[in-house]
C-alpha cells in the first residue's frame, strides 16, 4: 500500500534533483526550470499530506503556491528579456557585476 | 492495486523528466521534459483525490507557464547547446545526494504526533471542486484576493518589461528592410 | 541659615567655573576678581554661620539629596554645621580669600592666569566638602578632590623640564604632583579600608549613627579601623614615612603652597583625627601611636629645616614639624587644643607663605637664602609680616602660636610622657632657631643678592593689604582662646589640666619661652650680621644627613622606585607585550585572516552564492536530522 511516506520521498527526490539544477546551472532560463521543479517537489508534499490527514488546508497552500510560481514565471521572463537586450546573454558568468 | 502500478510509473517518470530538465543543453529538450513531468504531477493530484489541483495544475503549469516560457524562449536564440561552465559536478552531487539522504530520513522516519486535527476537513461525498471553493472564498478569501492582486501586479511588471523596445530586434542589428529605410533616409 | 550654608558652598564651585570658562584664553583680570570676590562672598557667609552657631548653639544640618541608595547602602549628599566644620569653613575661607586676593598680584606674568584660578576655586570647594560633610563617603570624595586640585596645582608649570637630585631636590613640577599624588593614594587605601571596615560593622558611615554605634564594636575593630583611618590621614598631612611629598610640592606657586600645603589640605589630616575623636578617644593604642608619631615628625622635621637653604623648603619643613604638634595634641586627648593650633597656624604659615613669595617675586625666583640679606630695605613691609608670622610660630607672648603651642606641650607634661614633653619643648627652641635664621639671612646682614645683578622691588600695594587681616590675626587670634574653648567644647570633649600641671603652669610656660627666646638669640648672634659661612660645620656627618632629609628621597628612590621599576619593565615585556598585547594583537590577525579569506567568497556570481546557499541549507538540514535523532 502507498503511504504518505512514499509520496513525501518522492517530493524529496524531485527537490534534490532541482537543488541540483539550481546549482549547477549557469544559465539563467535553466536555473528558472530548476526553481519550478523545485516548486513542484512541494507541490506534491502539500497535495499528499492534505490526503493523508484529510485536510484542505495542503490544498490550498499548493494553490497559493501555484499562484506564486505564475507571478515569478511573469515578471522573471521580463527580467530576463530586459537582461538579454542589454548583455546579449544569459549566462551569470557574464553577470558578475557585484564582484567584491 | 492500480493506485501502486500508477504511483511508481509517476514517480520514476517524473523523476526521469526532470533529470533530463536539469541536465540537458539544450533548451528546448529541458522545456519539453519539464512540461511533461508537469503533466505526471497533476497524475500524482489525481491520485491523491486533488482533482481540482490537478485540473488547476495542467491549465496553470502546462497551459499558462509553459506557454509563457515558450513564447520567452522566442526572443533568446533557443536552438542552439547551451554552453555554460557548469558548476563542479562532484559538489552539486554531493550536495544534491546529501540534501536527498537527509529529507528522505527525515521523511521516512514514523510519524509519532498523533495530536494533529484537520482544521478544515475533507467532506466525505462532496465533490474536490465543492469543499476547494467552499474553503477557498471562505476561509482563504483575503489571501485569495491578494494573489489575484499579486497575478495582476506580475502580469503588468511582465508587460512592461518585456514591453519596452519591442520594435527592436534582439538577434540582428539591421533587416534588410530597416536598411533599406536608413538608405533612403539618407538621401 | 540653609542657604548660607549652600552659598557658602558652592561660591567657590561657581567660581572654578566661572574660571574654567576662560582657561584656555589670555590673562584677564577680572577672572581674578570674581573669584576672589565670589570667595569672599562664601567667607562671608561662614562667619555669618559662626557667628550664628556661636550665639545660639543651633548645629545646621542639611540634606541636599540623596547620593547612593543601593541596597543597604544609604549616602546622602548631606552638610554639617557644627563647631568643628565652622572653624575649618573660616579657616579654609578666610585663608583662601587672601590667597586668590594675593594670587592676582602674583601669578601677574603667567600666561595660565585663568587656569590658575580655576583650580585654586576648585580646591577650595574640594576641601568645603571635606570639612562640611556629615558622612565619611562625603568626606573622601572632598579628600581625594583636594588630592586631584593638589596634583594640579603643584605641576601648574608642567612644561619645566627633569633635572638630577642634586641640582633639584624634587626634580620637576610634575615629578612633584605625581609623587604627592602616588604617596597619598597609598595613605588613601588605608583609608578606604578603615571606611569599609567601618561600614561592615556599624552599617552606615553617618558620623553620629557610626559614632553612636562604637560602644558596641568589639576592640580588634575600633583599633583596626583607627588604624586605617589614621594611615589615610598620615598620607595627606604628610606624616613619617609619607612625608616626603610636602616639601617637594613647594614646586607650585606660592600661593598655592600657602594655601593648600600649609594652611589648608594638609590639616585634614588632624581634621580626620578631630572629626572621629570618639573613635580615637576608644583606641588608646592608637592614639598614643599618634602622639609619638606626632612628636617625632615635629622633632624630625625641625631638624631637617635647620640647615636648609631653600626658603619654601624650609617653611614647608616647618609646616611638617607644626602638623606633628597637632597630632600630638589630638593623640593625647586633647582634640580642641589641636584643632586650635590648626587654626592658628594657618594664618601664619599662610602669611609666611605669602611673605615668601613676595621675597621670591622680588628675587625673580631665587629661593636659596644664602644668595639673599638686606631685603629689610627695599621689602619693608614683607619683612614685617615674616617676622610677625615667624614670632608667631616660634611660640613668642603674645602671639598665636604662644598660647596654642603651649597648650600642647603643657598637654603633654599634663598626660605625664615626659619624654614627648622634653622633645616637643626642644623641637620648639629649633623651631625659632630656623625660623630666625631665615628671617635673619633674608632681610638683614649684608646684600649678598647684588653679586647676582637682582634687583628686588616690593609687592603691589593691594596685595600687602590682602595679607593684613592674617597678620592681625597672628597676633591677635590666641586671645580669643578661651572663647573658642567654651564654643568648641559644646561638641569635642573638654581637656583640662590637672591641679599638679595648674601648679607648674608658669614654670612651664616660662621654660618653653626660654627655649624658643634662647633659639631666636643663637640665631641673631650667628646670622643678624651677615653670612659667615662654617664649612667645617658644613661637611661634618651631622650636617650632610640633615641637609640631605636624612637622604630618605634617595632610600626610596633605591628601595622602591628603582625595583618597581624593574618589576615593571619584566611585566611589561613578559606579560603585557607577549601575553596580553599577543592576545588582543592575534584577535584581530585572525579577524583579519578569516576576512582576508573569505573575501574570495564576494565573487558577484550569483551561482556561487546560490552554491554557498545550498552548503548552508544542506548543513542545517543535517545538524536537524542529527539532533532529531539524538532526541
Amino acid at each position: 500500500m502507498i503511504g504518505l511516506s512514499h509520496y513525501l520521498i518522492v517530493s524529496a527526490i524531485i527537490f534534490s534533483i532541482g537543488l541540483i539544477g539550481v546549482l549547477r546551472r549557469r544559465n539563467l532560463l535553466m536555473l528558472f526550470f530548476a526553481t519550478e521543479v523545485m516548486l513542484n517537489a512541494v507541490n506534491i508534499a502539500f497535495a499528499a499530506i492534505s490526503h493523508y490527514y484529510n485536510d484542505l488546508t495542503g490544498q490550498m497552500f499548493a494553490f497559493f503556491v501555484i499562484a506564486i510560481a505564475a507571478s515569478e514565471v511573469a515578471v522573471g521572463l521580463g527580467i530576463l528579456i530586459v537582461l538579454y537586450k542589454k548583455h546579449g546573454s544569459l549566462d551569470l558568468d557574464n553577470l558578475a557585476n557585484m564582484r567584491g | 492495486m492500480y493506485e501502486m502500478i500508477a504511483f511508481y510509473l509517476f514517480s520514476a517518470l517524473t523523476i526521469g523528466l526532470f533529470m533530463v530538465t536539469v541536465m540537458s543543453k539544450n533548451v528546448l529538450y529541458a522545456m519539453t521534459s519539464l512540461a511533461s513531468a508537469m503533466v505526471l504531477i497533476s497524475g500524482f493530484f489525481f491520485i491523491l483525490g486533488a482533482d481540482f489541483l490537478g485540473v488547476v495544475q495542467l491549465i496553470v503549469y502546462v497551459g499558462a507557464i509553459m506557454a509563457l516560457y515558450s513564447f520567452a524562449m522566442m526572443f533568446f536564440d533557443a536552438t542552439r547547446d547551451i554552453k555554460e561552465k557548469n558548476t563542479n559536478n562532484a559538489l552539486v552531487f554531493l550536495l544534491g545526494g546529501l540534501s536527498a539522504l537527509v529529507l528522505v530520513l527525515i521523511f521516512a522516519a514514523p510519524i509519532h504526533s498523533d495530536a494533529i486535527h484537520a482544521l478544515y476537513p475533507i467532506h466525505e461525498g462532496a465533490g474536490n471542486a465543492q469543499d476547494v471553493g467552499i474553503v477557498l472564498f471562505t476561509k482563504y478569501l483575503v489571501p485569495f484576493e491578494v494573489a489575484a492582486v499579486m497575478l495582476l501586479v506580475a502580469m503588468i511588471a511582465g508587460i512592461i518589461l518585456a514591453g519596452k523596445k519591442m520594435d527592436h530586434s534582439l538577434t540582428k542589428d539591421l533587416d534588410a528592410d530597416d536598411e533599406i529605410l536608413v538608405v533612403k533616409d539618407r538621401k | 541659615m540653609e542657604n548660607l550654608v549652600y552659598i557658602a558652598l558652592f561660591a567657590p564651585f561657581v567660581s572654578s567655573l566661572f574660571a574654567a570658562l576662560f582657561g584656555m584664553s589670555q590673562r584677564q583680570v577680572f577672572v581674578g576678581i570674581v573669584a576672589s570676590s565670589l570667595l569672599a562672598i562664601s567667607f562671608i557667609s561662614s562667619a555669618l554661620l559662626a557667628i550664628h552657631l556661636y550665639t545660639t548653639g543651633d548645629v545646621i544640618h542639611v540634606r541636599l539629596m540623596d547620593w547612593i541608595n543601593a541596597g543597604d547602602l544609604h549616602i546622602p549628599f548631606g552638610f554639617i554645621v557644627d563647631q568643628v566644620s565652622v572653624t575649618m569653613m573660616m579657616v579654609v575661607t578666610l585663608v583662601s580669600t587672601v590667597v586668590h586676593i594675593y594670587s592676582i598680584g602674583y601669578m601677574d606674568h603667567d600666561k595660565s592666569f585663568n587656569r590658575f584660578f580655576s583650580y585654586l576655586s576648585a580646591f577650595v570647594f574640594s576641601m568645603m566638602i571635606l570639612v562640611m560633610s556629615d558622612n565619611f563617603a562625603g568626606l573622601f570624595i572632598g579628600w581625594e578632590g583636594v588630592g586631584v586640585c593638589s596634583w594640579l596645582l603643584i605641576g601648574f608649570w608642567y612644561h619645566k623640564a627633569d633635572v638630577t637630585r642634586e641640582e633639584n631636590p624634587s626634580i620637576s613640577p610634575s615629578w612633584a604632583a605625581n609623587e604627592a599624588f602616588i604617596m597619598n593614594r597609598i595613605a588613601d587605601l588605608g583609608m578606604l579600608i578603615g571606611l569599609f571596615i567601618i561600614y561592615w560593622n556599624t552599617g552606615s558611615l553617618q558620623y553620629d549613627e557610626v559614632f553612636a554605634q562604637l560602644p558596641y564594636l568589639s576592640e580588634t575593630i575600633l583599633t583596626t579601623s583607627a588604624f586605617a583611618l589614621f594611615i589615610g590621614a598620615m598620607g595627606k598631612s604628610a606624616q613619617f614615612p609619607l612625608h616626603t611629598w610636602l616639601t617637594d610640592a613647594m614646586e607650585g606657586p606660592t600661593p598655592v603652597s600657602a594655601l593648600i600645603h600649609a594652611a589648608t589640605m594638609v590639616t585634614a589630616g588632624v581634621f580626620l583625627v578631630i572629626r572621629a575623636n570618639p573613635l580615637f578617644s576608644m583606641t588608646p593604642e592608637v592614639s598614643f601611636f599618634i602622639a609619638s608619631l606626632g612628636t617625632f615628625v615635629a622633632f624630625f622635621a625641625a631638624s631637617m629645616a635647620l640647615v636648609n637653604r631653600d626658603l619654601k623648603r624650609i617653611i614647608a619643613f616647618s609646616t611638617l614639624s607644626q602638623l606633628g604638634y597637632m597630632f600630638a595634641a589630638a593623640g593625647l586627648g586633647a582634640y580642641w587644643i589641636a584643632l586650635f593650633h590648626l587654626g592658628a597656624h594657618a594664618f601664619f604659615k599662610a602669611l609666611l607663605f605669602l611673605g615668601a613669595g613676595n621675597v621670591m617675586h622680588a628675587m625673580h625666583d631665587e629661593l636659596d637664602i644664602f644668595k639673599m640679606g638686606g631685603l629689610k630695605k627695599t621689602m619693608r613691609w614683607t619683612w614685617l609680616y615674616m617676622g610677625l608670622a615667624s614670632l608667631a610660630l616660634a611660640g613668642i607672648f603674645p602671639f598665636a602660636g604662644f598660647f596654642s603651642k603651649d597648650a600642647i606641650i603643657e598637654t603633654a607634661f599634663n598626660e605625664g610622657t615626659y619624654v614627648l614633653w622634653a622633645i616637643l619643648v626642644i623641637t620648639a627652641g629649633m623651631t625659632a632657631f630656623y625660623s630666625f635664621r631665615q628671617v635673619f639671612l633674608t632681610f638683614h646682614g649684608d646684600e649678598r643678592y647684588k653679586e647676582f645683578g637682582i634687583h628686588p622691588h616690593e609687592m603691589y600695594k593691594y596685595v600687602l593689604i590682602a595679607m593684613a587681616p592674617l597678620a592681625i590675626l597672628a597676633l591677635v587670634a590666641g586671645f580669643g582662646m578661651h572663647q573658642y574653648e567654651a564654643f568648641i567644647t559644646n561638641l569635642l570633649p573638654e581637656y583640662h589640666m590637672s591641679e599638679h600641671t595648674h601648679h607648674l603652669v608658669v614654670w612651664l610656660t616660662l621654660i618653653v619661652s626660654a627655649f624658643a627666646i634662647g633659639g631666636i638669640l643663637l640665631a641673631y648672634v650667628k646670622y643678624a650680621k651677615g653670612l659667615k659661612r662654617d664649612t667645617k660645620l658644613e661637611n661634618s656627618f651631622a650636617y650632610k644627613v640633615l641637609a640631605n632629609q636624612y637622604y630618605i628621597p634617595q632610600l626610596y628612590e633605591e628601595f622602591i622606585t628603582k625595583p618597581y621599576k624593574i618589576v615593571s619593565e619584566i611585566f611589561w615585556e613578559k606579560v603585557d607585550l607577549k601575553i596580553v598585547d599577543a592576545t588582543v594583537d592575534n584577535i584581530a590577525k585572525t579577524l583579519y585572516k578569516t576576512g582576508d579569506s573569505t573575501r574570495s567568497m564576494q565573487t558577484g556570481n550569483l551561482s556561487n552564492y546560490l552554491n554557498w546557499m545550498a552548503v548552508g541549507g544542506v548543513v542545517l538540514l543535517v545538524i536537524a536530522a542529527i539532533s532529531a535523532m539524538l532526541v
